[in-house]
C-alpha cells in the first residue's frame, strides 16, 4: 500500500486528534499526552479548538519529543482521524510515510486514503455497539478504546495508563474499572489484528525530571493566590475564563479561613469587562490587591479605566490571555497581539508595565510579582500571557515560593506616619524615584485624607488646569517609569559559542520554538545571540544588545511586529537593523518558520557584500 | 471643582454631635456650582444626616462618577477619602472598595447622565449585588456640565431650555431599583431638607443597596416652564407617602410624631426610622406594593417622594460572598499565602 518506507521514530513524533467537540475526547487525549509524560518522556499538547461548544471540530496535538522541544513542530506523524467532517483535510496534513488511525466499522472507499501513508483501521464503532447499549457510555468509551489502541501500536506500557485511570476515578471504583476495561477491549483488539508496534514508538526514558505539567491560565491563577489577591473581578472571554474559573478552584481550597469557613477572598463575575476593572480599581484604591484576568476585546473597553489607574496612580493588575485580533479576531487562536494596544492604553500620553512570561512557571512568578510592582508603581501591571501558554498543559520546572517573602505593599502612609507630621502630599515625589506616597481610606480622623480624580492636580491632590503643574506630574510620571526599569523582570540574554553580529530578540510563548530554531540555525552555520525580553518598559540591555549587533531579528505571533515597534519607539533607533520575523495565522509559531525565515535573510545578507564587490 | 480654601475658623458656641465633631468637620470645600443649584441642598443634607448620625467623616468613602453632581463630593467630609472616577463607573469602583474594606461606609453619589444613561448598566449590577452602599442620584433631568442636553430620565414631552420637545421615553431610576431587588429605596427632593436628611440618615444605617433618587432641578437649563424637573413642577406635583426620621439610639432627633399614624422600623445597625405616614394605606414592606404605587401614581403625573421600600433584614454581597470579617485590605502574606509546602503538594499533583 505504501510508496514511502513508513516513519520510523523512537519518542521524537507528532500525534493529531481530530474530533469532534463536544464528544468527551478531551479527556482521553489529556491522557494519552500524560501516559507518555509517565514514560519518562517529555511532550508538548495543545488544543486546537473552535469558539463553539458542541458539534464543530476540534484537534489535540501532542508532540512527543525526547530532546525536549516544547514548541509546536508543524506537520503530522499521525493522524487519529476521528472526525469525518474534517477527514480530507487531516488526511492530506499526514507527512509522507505517515501513519492514518480510523474508525474502520464503516468501509470507506479507496480514493479517500492516500497511497504514501499507513493506513490503520480499527473498528471502533463496532467494539463499542457490542460492548454497550447507553448512547453516552458508547461515546465516552469509544474515547479510551481508541486510547488501549494507541498504547498497542505506539508500544506504550499499560500499567501507567491503568494508573493515570485509577488516579483520575479514585473512589469511584465503577467508573475506573470500566474505564481500564475499555482501554484493554482497545488493546487487545489491535494487539490480536495489527502489526504492533508501528514505527512510531515511545520507549521508556528520563528527560522529563521534576517538571511539572500545568496550564498557565491555572498556574497564573495560582501566582495571584500566592501574590495575595483578595479581589478579583472578571467577565468571560475566551481564552481568559480559565484564569477567573482557577482562581475560584484555588482559593476554595487555600483562602477559607479553618475555623469560621469564611472566604478571604472576594470574587465577582463582573457585567462587563468596564465593571470588572472599575472594581479592580476601587479594590486598589482601597488597599486590597486586587485583579482581572481578560482579552484582546476586554482591554479595548477597560482603556479608559487603565487611563485612570496611569494617571490617578492606582494600582491594578491585568492578565491579557491573547488571542488573535483585532475585532472579534479568532477568538480561540493564539496571538501577541496586544503589545501595543496594552503598552500604550489610553487617551493621552500614556505608558504601562507588561510582563512577559514564557510559560507556565514564569507566568505563576510574574503573576505573583505583578501584585508587588502593582502596589510599589501604583499603576496598572499587564501580566501578557496568550492562548497558546494559558490554555494549553506545558511541562515546565516546579513552582517555588520562598517562604520569608513578605510582600511589598508600596509606600503607604500609615496613621502613625500622620500622627509624626510627616509631610502628606499624594502626588509628591519624596525620593526622587517618581513615586508618591499614598494613603488608604479612613487611615486618620483629621489627616491624610485626599480626593482622586482622573483631572489634573497638583502634588497635594488639589485640581489645577495650570500648564505648569500638570506638566510636571506628567515629568514626574516618566521618572516613575524609568524607575519601573529596574524593578521588572530583566531580559535574558544567551550569546553563540562563536562571536556573532548578528542577534535575535524574542518573548513569552514563542520561547520554546526559538531555542529550537538556535539549533536548526546552527545546522545551517548561522550564529546568534539571544535575548529573551521579560518585560516593557525595556531595561538598559535592550539598549546594549542592539548597540552589540549589526542586524536584530525581532521574532514575534503579530503582523505589526509590535514588539519591534515598542523597542524602535522607546530607544530612538535605526528601525533598519530590527528584521521583523512574524508569524500571525493564529497557530502557534514553530522553529521550522523560524529557522526558514532568519536562514533565509541570513543567507540573503551573506551575498549583499559580494555584490557590492563586483560594482 | 474648587480652588478656593474655605476658612477653618467657627462659632465656638456651634453645638457639637456625640462625638464632638461641628457641622463644620463634616463640610468639604466650598461648592463652585451654580448659585441655587439643587445638588448644593443635597450636599447640606448629606453633611446634615452624617452630622446627625455622628459619623467619623474619615469612615466614609465618597466615590462619585463625572457630571455635575459628581463634582459634590469635594464639597462635604473633607477628611474622607473621595473618588471622583469615571463617568457613568461609580457603582463597579465603589464595589470594589467595598470588597476591600467593609468597615467603611460606602456613599455613592452619581447624577441621571452617569446612572441612567451611560452608567445604566453599573447602576443596574450594583443594585443586583446588593453592594452595602448608599447610592444618590441627583437627578435633574438634564446634562448641566454640557449645558442643557437631555438625559434618559427627562421625561416624555417635557421641554429643553431651546424649546426641544423630548420624544424619548423616561426612565424611572427608582422603579428599577425597586425591580433589581434594593433593599432600600426612595425618592426625594432637593428642595425637601425635611425629609431628604432622615431618608439619608436612614440609608446610611441600612445595611444593603440603599438607593435615593432626588429630583434636583438645575437652575441653569432645566428650571424652566415645560421641564418637569423644576422647583415649580415638583413642588406642584410632589406626593409624599411618608415622612420620617432616624433614631440613633440616642436623643431622639426632634420627631415631631403625627399621631396614630407612625410605624418604627428597627434596622440592622440598631437605628430606628420611624415613619410619619401620610398615606394610611402605604406600606413600606411590601415590593410589589411600592411598583404598583409608583405605576399608578406615575400615571397621574404625581411624583412620589419618601421610603418606598425597606426591607430591614436585607443582606449584603459581603454575606453573599461569605468574606471574612476582617476587612481583605488588611490581610497580609501570613493569612493570605498557602506558602512552600503547599506549592510542593501542588507540584506533586502536577506529575
Amino acid at each position: 500500500m505504501s510508496d514511502k518506507k513508513p516513519l520510523s521514530s523512537v519518542n521524537d513524533f507528532v500525534v493529531r486528534f481530530a474530533n469532534v467537540n463536544g464528544s468527551g475526547s478531551a479527556s482521553a487525549n489529556e491522557m494519552f499526552a500524560r501516559a507518555i509524560l509517565r514514560h519518562g518522556v517529555p511532550v508538548s499538547p495543545r488544543n486546537i479548538f473552535p469558539s463553539n461548544i458542541q458539534g464543530l471540530p476540534t484537534w489535540y496535538e501532542v508532540r512527543v519529543t525526547e530532546d525536549g522541544h516544547l514548541g509546536a513542530r508543524g506537520g503530522v506523524d499521525m493522524m487519529v482521524a476521528m472526525n469525518p467532517q474534517t477527514w480530507d483535510k487531516d488526511v492530506a496534513g499526514i507527512e509522507p510515510g505517515g501513519y492514518l488511525f480510523y474508525d474502520s466499522t464503516k468501509p470507506m472507499p479507496s480514493t479517500k486514503f492516500r497511497d504514501d501513508i499507513t493506513v490503520i483501521g480499527v473498528p471502533l464503532t463496532a467494539i463499542t455497539n457490542s460492548t454497550y447499549t447507553d448512547p453516552r457510555q458508547r461515546q465516552l468509551f469509544k474515547n479510551i478504546i481508541y486510547l488501549g489502541s494507541l498504547s498497542a501500536l505506539l508500544e506504550m506500557d499499560p500499567k501507567v495508563i491503568e494508573q493515570l485511570i485509577g488516579e483520575q476515578y479514585k473512589g469511584k471504583e465503577k467508573l475506573l474499572s470500566s474505564n481500564v476495561h475499555a482501554l484493554h477491549l482497545g488493546r487487545d483488539w489491535a494487539l490480536q489484528n495489527l502489526k504492533c508496534p508501528i514505527g512510531l514508538r515511545v520507549k521508556k526514558s528520563d528527560k522529563v525530571g521534576d517538571r511539572i505539567f500545568i496550564e498557565g491560565n491555572s498556574a497564573a491563577a495560582l501566582g495571584a493566590v500566592y501574590g495575595g489577591a483578595t479581589v478579583c473581578a472578571w467577565y468571560p472571554i475566551t481564552p481568559s475564563s480559565s484564569v477567573a474559573e482557577a482562581f475560584t478552584a484555588h482559593c476554595k481550597k487555600y483562602r477559607h479561613d479553618p475555623e469560621t469557613g469564611k472566604a478571604k477572598y472576594a470574587i465577582v463575575q463582573g457585567e462587563d469587562e468596564l465593571a470588572s476593572i472599575g472594581i479592580v480599581i476601587g479594590a486598589s484604591w482601597n488597599g486590597a490587591r486586587a485583579f482581572t484576568a481578560t482579552s484582546g476585546p476586554g482591554i479595548s473597553l477597560m482603556t479608559e479605566f487603565i487611563g485612570l489607574s496611569y494617571f490617578a496612580e492606582i494600582p491594578a493588575v491585568i492578565m491579557n490571555i491573547q488571542r488573535a485580533g483585532p475585532s472579534t479576531g479568532m477568538p480561540t487562536r493564539t496571538q501577541q497581539c496586544d503589545i501595543i494596544a496594552c503598552a500604550y492604553a489610553s487617551h493621552g500620553d500614556t505608558k504601562h508595565v507588561l510582563l512577559f512570561p514564557e510559560d507556565p512557571a514564569e507566568a505563576f512568578e510574574f503573576a505573583a510579582a505583578a501584585f508587588d510592582l502593582a502596589e510599589r508603581l501604583q499603576t496598572t501591571i499587564f501580566l501578557m500571557l496568550d492562548l497558546d501558554i494559558g490554555m494549553n498543559h506545558r511541562l515546565c520546572r516546579p513552582l517555588k515560593w520562598d517562604d520569608a517573602k513578605q510582600y511589598d505593599r508600596g509606600k503607604v502612609m500609615t496613621a502613625e506616619m500622620l500622627e509624626e507630621g510627616r509631610d502628606f502630599g499624594r502626588y509628591l515625589d519624596v525620593d526622587g524615584d517618581g513615586i508618591p506616597y499614598r494613603t488608604y481610606p479612613g487611615t486618620h480622623p483629621t489627616k491624610g485624607s485626599y480626593f482622586t480624580r482622573g483631572t489634573s492636580r497638583d502634588r497635594y491632590a488639589r485640581y489645577s488646569e495650570e500648564g505648569s503643574v500638570y506638566a510636571d506630574n506628567m515629568q514626574r510620571l516618566v521618572r516613575k517609569f524609568e524607575t519601573a526599569q529596574d524593578l521588572v523582570p530583566r531580559p535574558l540574554q544567551a550569546n553563540a559559542e562563536r562571536p556573532t553580529k548578528y542577534g535575535v530578540i524574542y518573548f513569552g510563548s514563542t520561547s520554546p520554538a526559538m531555542d529550537e530554531a538556535i539549533g536548526l540555525l546552527e545546522a545551517r552555520g548561522h550564529q546568534l545571540d539571544r535575548l529573551r525580553i521579560r518585560a516593557f518598559p525595556f531595561h538598559s540591555s535592550v539598549a546594549s544588545f542592539l548597540a552589540e549587533h549589526d542586524f536584530v531579528y525581532v521574532v514575534e505571533q503579530n503582523r505589526d511586529s509590535q514588539l519591534r515597534q515598542l523597542i524602535v519607539n522607546e530607544n530612538g533607533i535605526d528601525p533598519v537593523r530590527l528584521v521583523p520575523i512574524v508569524h500571525y495565522d493564529g497557530t502557534p509559531i514553530t522553529a521550522r518558520f523560524i529557522a526558514k525565515a532568519i536562514g533565509d535573510h541570513q543567507d540573503h545578507l551573506k551575498v549583499t557584500p559580494l555584490r557590492k564587490a563586483v560594482s | 471643582m474648587t480652588y478656593i480654601a474655605k476658612p477653618k475658623f467657627h462659632h465656638p458656641g456651634l453645638k457639637k454631635n456625640e462625638l464632638g465633631y461641628t457641622h463644620r468637620d463634616y463640610e468639604g470645600k466650598i461648592s463652585t456650582l451654580c448659585a441655587g443649584c439643587g445638588h448644593d441642598s443635597i450636599t447640606a443634607s448629606i453633611i446634615e444626616a452624617c452630622y446627625e448620625l455622628s459619623i467619623e467623616p474619615h469612615r466614609v468613602a465618597k466615590i462619585s462618577g463625572i457630571g455635575c453632581s459628581s463634582k459634590t463630593p469635594d464639597y462635604f467630609l473633607g477628611n474622607s477619602h473621595g473618588f471622583n472616577s469615571v463617568h457613568g463607573r461609580m457603582p463597579s469602583v465603589l464595589t470594589g472598595a467595598n470588597l476591600a474594606n467593609r468597615d467603611l461606609i460606602y456613599l455613592g453619589v452619581s447624577g441621571d447622565g452617569d446612572s441612567a444613561s451611560i452608567g445604566f448598566g453599573q447602576f443596574a449590577h450594583s443594585i443586583r449585588r446588593g453592594v452595602n452602599m448608599t447610592y444618590i442620584v441627583e437627578n435633574n433631568g438634564v446634562y448641566g456640565l454640557t449645558k442643557g442636553q437631555f438625559s434618559a430620565t427627562a421625561d416624555r414631552g417635557s421641554k429643553s431650555k431651546k424649546g426641544v420637545t423630548n420624544t424619548d421615553n423616561a426612565i424611572d431610576l427608582v422603579a428599577i431599583a425597586l425591580q433589581l431587588g434594593a433593599t432600600f429605596v426612595a425618592r426625594s427632593f432637593s428642595g425637601d431638607k425635611t425629609q431628604l436628611v432622615p431618608l439619608i440618615a436612614a440609608a446610611i444605617g441600612h445595611k444593603g443597596a440603599s438607593f435615593i433618587d432626588v429630583i434636583s432641578p438645575c437652575i441653569a437649563f432645566n428650571n424652566h416652564a415645560g421641564s418637569t424637573k423644576s422647583f415649580d413642577y415638583v413642588r406642584e406635583h410632589n406626593d409624599a407617602v411618608n415622612r420620617l426620621d432616624v433614631l440613633v439610639g440616642r436623643d431622639p432627633i426632634a420627631v415631631d410624631y403625627a399621631p396614630g399614624t407612625v410605624q418604627v422600623v428597627e434596622q440592622h445597625d440598631g437605628s430606628k426610622i420611624a415613619l410619619r405616614k401620610i398615606d394610611a394605606d402605604y406600606d413600606p414592606h411590601d415590593r410589589l406594593g411600592a411598583q404598583t404605587f409608583l405605576a399608578k401614581h406615575a400615571a397621574k403625573g404625581q411624583i412620589v417622594t419618601g421610603l418606598l421600600y425597606v426591607d430591614p433584614d436585607a443582606e449584603d454581597l459581603h454575606a453573599h460572598l461569605n468574606t471574612v470579617d476582617a476587612p481583605l485590605n488588611t490581610l497580609e502574606a501570613d493569612t493570605l499565602c498557602p506558602g512552600s509546602s503547599v506549592l510542593d503538594k501542588i507540584n506533586a499533583s502536577l506529575r
